[in-house]
């Protein structure tokens, strides 16, 4: 029996708000996904053509250092959203995203969503309005990363 | 059953505020590179006789001068006290150079309280950032001691790296004996760590609790808490729900002096822990 993933959508304080004909369009787009450790999610580089909703797990997004290994930059978890190259140019990942625990998630078809964005433009202001969201939140983290609040010279 | 155990709500009075009284040093234990743990032992029976959550000391190295430090052990402990602290300074310095058996004076205890007693029957988010885990540990002692009285208990807690973190043993004792959840993020990963990579605040906007029945603590350096505040407000968490703990530099730490004075309070008398919606209108402003 196919259960459609549109309640699970419609909960998700990220599509919060969006119209039901956004949401009915969204959930199409919409695949569930497993991941076991360790497995790659997307690597940099490779195409963006798809966006996360972590249900279950952790996730690393990091960066592959010669002969030191990966860099991990940040972990999205549970309710995250991960990825987000699918809506700029060139639409390639920037980063590595690797399960570090058994993760559960939506996978987003981005290509389908970005062409929908494009024809349909209130919907995809209510995307890039949400994604900005995302961003914004990621620019705060970082900064703050930066700043090394709990270093001897903060 | 745990047992409620009874916290003064206000400081106990000291005898003369401004006169350490001499404690001997049991144990200094290095907790990270560059903290570490003092545990103290009042010298014939003198000294503090209790003090809560959150509460601190003002601690005399002879001949150096003297430092604030919050109490970070459990309040049932006491007469017996710990203070975990990072060396930053001449006097914090100092003290970690100290040894088994040597001698320090102690005032207090001092300082508002976390209102763990006052605020049962509600989910509890801890954040922390750093350091700022010591203070809120005798809360998380009270808490897991009566930890019927509670709904959820969450703690949050960012250090800057793996080997940055506080209190490791405990944290793991408490996540695998009480219903407790812990969640730890650091601000840089290291090869084998298999955890969070993000700042705390991020945590907040996320974490297990109910917003409408949460009373948040929060402590840590003050941009922190500026974001985790901000963090759970967006969350809905209502400010006077929120209980920060701040710092500034404190001399006598009964109000005399004013060296912490902030807006319209003393840190020394009115706080450390403040109910947020008390200092919402001067909090992370410059000028103050």
């Amino acid at each position: 029996m196919i259960h459609s993933l549109e309640p699970i959508i419609r909960e998700h304080v990220f599509f919060k708000g969006l119209e039901d004909r956004h949401i009915e369009f969204i959930a199409g787009c919409a695949k569930n996904v497993r991941f076991e450790e360790k497995q790659y999610i997307f690597r940099e580089r490779d195409p963006a053509d798809q966006f996360y909703f972590i249900r279950e797990g952790l996730v690393s997004v990091e960066l592959m250092v010669p002969q030191k290994g990966p860099a991990v930059v940040q972990t999205v978890g549970d309710g995250d959203i991960l990825g987000w190259s699918w809506l700029t140019f060139p639409y390639r990942w920037h980063f590595d995203a690797r399960a570090l625990r058994a993760t559960r998630a939506l996978s987003f078809d981005g290509k389908c969503l970005r062409a929908k964005c494009e024809e349909d433009h209130d919907l995809g202001y209510e995307i890039l309005k949400r994604f900005a969201n995302v961003v914004t939140e990621r620019l705060e983290a970082t900064r703050l990363q930066l700043l090394d609040l709990y270093g001897t010279h903060a | 059953m745990g047992h409620m155990l009874e916290l003064p709500m206000t400081s106990v009075p000291i005898a003369d505020p401004m006169i350490p009284v001499p404690y001997r040093i049991e144990r200094l234990k290095r907790e990270t590179n560059d903290t570490f743990t003092l545990d103290l032992m009042a010298v014939n029976g003198a000294g503090v006789t209790s003090f809560g959550p959150g509460q601190f000391n003002m601690l005399y190295v002879f001949g150096v001068g003297e430092v604030p430090l919050s109490i970070s052990s459990d309040p049932e402990d006491c007469p017996a006290l710990e203070h975990t602290t990072r060396m930053v300074g001449a006097v914090t310095n100092a003290i970690g150079k100290l040894k088994r058996g040597d001698m320090i004076g102690v005032r207090g205890p001092f300082g508002s309280q976390w209102p763990v007693a006052e605020e049962t029957g509600r989910d509890i988010a801890i954040v922390a950032g750093g350091i700022g885990l010591a203070p809120l540990r005798p809360a998380l002692y009270y808490l897991m001691k009566n930890r019927e009285k509670y709904r959820k208990i969450v703690l949050l807690y960012g250090a800057r790296t793996p080997e940055d973190i506080l209190y490791k043993r405990e944290l793991e004792h408490w996540r695998g004996k009480f219903d407790l959840e812990i969640q730890v993020t650091v601000d840089r990963g290291a090869s084998g760590w298999r955890g969070n990579v993000g700042v705390v605040t991020a945590l907040a906007g996320r974490a297990p609790f109910d917003p409408s029945n949460t009373v948040a603590l929060v402590c840590g350096p003050e941009v922190m808490m500026r974001f985790a505040v901000m963090e759970l407000q967006k969350r809905g968490v209502e400010a006077r729900r929120i209980y920060v703990s701040m710092e500034r530099n404190m001399k006598c730490a009964v109000g005399f002096c004013g060296h912490c004075q902030y807006g319209p309070h003393f840190i020394c008398k009115d706080g450390p822990v403040f109910r947020f919606d008390r200092i919402e209108p001067i909090f992370g402003k410059a000028e103050i």
